[in-house]
């Protein structure tokens, strides 16, 4: 009877323990993830601009302002797809050649793995205080460099059309991480596989298209959307390199950068959550489509 | 498997000369900010292709300190990286320890919520955060960065733990419920003990993230001089003395924002790489 007792207690504190585990989390979740995500909506319907003020409410105003009036959401909008487009496959594709021949069982792979690791351990404001020094027009290496080899100069950060190039550059720089990832799925591929493909009289390239891609393809959808999401909430990089503008002409004026102007620089925040909020169901689009179809080009084994 | 004499021939001629070829391309980014941190403010400003300036000015490293308050800034980002670690390596661990072991109503349907918070993009937060940091006065301090950090506001890391724990044999807790230890004390004594590696691994993640995070302390900060960061600080620098001619002093300053995570890099590789491939696998 006292056993049985015992044990009901047991259970019964047992239920509140794992909630008394979680309450941390909880609490961060609701106020951390979901008033503001609720906040966020109801701001993106009003005008808002300090604390002092309350929040009028406006309907769908912002919202028409971002899709009729608002030059500069297409601009940091183009800027972030071009960004996106070129230097998400970029940086992607030298993650993944450098994997590949990392995976050829060569030599000092460690060493080599380090090497290309470091940059992604490099803070990102640093990361961005280096190329702008780098980049400069005048006493910047890369033109010192081009000087060198008898090439014309580049005014990397102030001519509208180089400075989403060397924005890409500069984040290509930083592919370790996904070279990593890439490695680990390759070297997970079952070595049997290529070793029938083998005895078949597949050569290389034929191995690497139709053993090594197909196998690693979860992971290089993985890193896609990854880059994908990541890429379409570039920052830091953006306003150290070219400060809160975006450069000459708004060329590198990204979309998170416009959402921080608007925010914290004009005090509109009521139409910077409204920014925010189409960035959110764009992202959404995006992620929704992709795996969506992630079944046509992602080989998930047999299961 | 026996190495053909092709493959051979391609791999010595072709893979490690291209791999060398890159290895010098990734590295000369930081051997140039080192070179340039020891230029003087004649020589920053020389078109010329030169890895070993002359003179090499070594006191740069010292006199930056006279010129930016770079001790408070490590002292203020120190803050951000304590909190950060308390936060991930305790509070997360006890939240995955939760959804890993511990049967409670509801433990599925939080675990989706969990997920889903993972996947929820960080610029619908800004603003609102904002809004609601203002509102209880707390613009212009710590705490808006200090919070979420310590109440272990970060779905991945509780992921992370919670799918490491599921690995760790359950005999041993079970072993010590019989013995009368509590749900506190298998957490204690017998999950975290055995969980090295995915506890580096978040106690990385964790310094990494306080030490670069630069949105977050550029909002709550931004006026507030005495209380930046050094990502806050270094920015700040690109902006003195007419950019380019303290271009040394920037590097200076970056070699010392860079080399902690070096260090922190060189102590943990091994585990930053199992977290990093860990959440490529089973993201």
């Amino acid at each position: 009877m006292l056993t049985d007792m015992q044990g009901y207690l047991h259970r019964h504190r047992a239920k509140w323990v794992g909630f008394a585990f979680i309450l941390p989390w909880i609490l961060s979740a609701l106020w951390f993830d979901l008033i503001p995500f609720v906040t966020n909506l109801y701001l993106s319907f009003t005008d808002y601009s300090v604390s002092t003020s309350t929040p009028d409410w406006l309907g769908f105003e912002n919202y028409r302002e971002i899709l009729e009036i608002d030059l500069l959401f297409t601009k940091s909008l183009g800027n972030t797809v071009y960004y996106l487009v070129l230097g998400v496959p970029i940086r992607l594709v030298v993650a993944f050649a450098i994997a590949v021949l990392l995976n050829l069982r060569i030599h000092a792979l460690g060493t080599f793995r380090t090497i290309f690791y470091i940059p992604s351990v490099v803070p990102l404001v640093a990361v961005s205080i280096i190329f702008f020094g780098m980049f400069n027009a005048r006493y910047g290496i890369f033109n010192q460099l081009l000087i060198l080899l008898d090439l014309p100069p580049v005014r990397w950060l102030t001519r509208p059309e180089w400075i989403k190039p060397a924005m890409i550059i500069m984040s290509t720089w930083g592919f370790g991480a996904q070279m990593v990832i890439f490695l680990a799925g390759l070297q997970g591929i079952p070595s049997e596989l290529y070793e029938a493909a083998e005895m078949d009289g597949g050569s290389y390239w034929h191995q690497l298209f139709r053993i090594t891609i197909p196998m690693v393809s979860p992971v290089i959808f993985f890193n896609l959307i990854i880059g994908i999401i990541g890429g379409f909430q570039v920052f830091a990089s953006a306003y150290v390199l070219l400060g809160p503008g975006g450069g000459p002409l708004n060329a590198g004026l990204f979309y998170v950068l416009h959402i921080y102007n608007n925010a914290f620089s004009y005090f509109r925040l009521g139409y910077a959550a409204a920014l925010s909020v189409v960035l959110f169901l764009i992202i959404l689009f995006f992620t929704v489509i992709m795996v969506r179809t992630s079944d046509r080009w992602v080989y998930y084994g047999d299961t | 498997m026996v190495e053909g004499l092709y493959a051979r021939i391609a791999k010595w001629t072709f893979v490690y000369p291209l791999l060398l070829v890159s290895s010098v391309v990734m590295l000369f980014p930081l051997a140039w900010t080192f070179s340039t941190s020891l230029k003087t403010a004649a020589t920053v400003t020389l078109r010329e292709v030169k890895l070993i300036p002359d003179p090499v000015q070594w006191s740069n490293y010292i006199t930056i300190f006279e010129e930016s308050p770079l001790i408070l800034y490590t002292q203020n980002t120190m803050y951000m990286v304590v909190t950060s670690v308390i936060g991930g390596v305790v509070i997360c661990a006890l939240a995955g320890y939760a959804f890993a072991r511990i049967r409670f109503p509801a433990r599925e349907v939080l675990f989706y919520v969990l997920l889903s918070t993972m996947m929820l993009p960080h610029v619908v937060q800004i603003i609102p955060l904002f809004v609601i940091f203002d509102r209880m006065g707390l613009v212009g301090t710590f705490w808006p960065l200090i919070i979420p950090r310590l109440l272990g506001h970060n779905a991945f890391y509780i992921f992370l733990m919670r799918q490491f724990f599921r690995g760790i044999p359950l005999e041993l807790s079970d072993a010590a419920r019989m013995d009368g230890c509590t749900e506190l004390g298998i957490w204690a004594r017998i999950i975290m003990p055995n969980s090295k590696p995915v506890l580096a691994a978040v106690g990385i993640f964790s310094i990494q993230f306080a030490w670069n995070d630069f949105l977050s302390p550029l909002i709550y900060l931004g006026p507030k001089k005495e209380l930046w960061t050094l990502a806050l600080g270094l920015n700040a620098q690109k902006g003195f003395e007419g950019e380019i001619t303290s271009l040394h002093k920037m590097m200076v300053i970056s070699v010392y924002m860079i080399i902690p995570m070096l260090l922190v890099f060189a102590f943990g590789q091994k585990y930053m790489i199992e977290g990093v491939t860990f959440s490529g696998m089973k993201g």
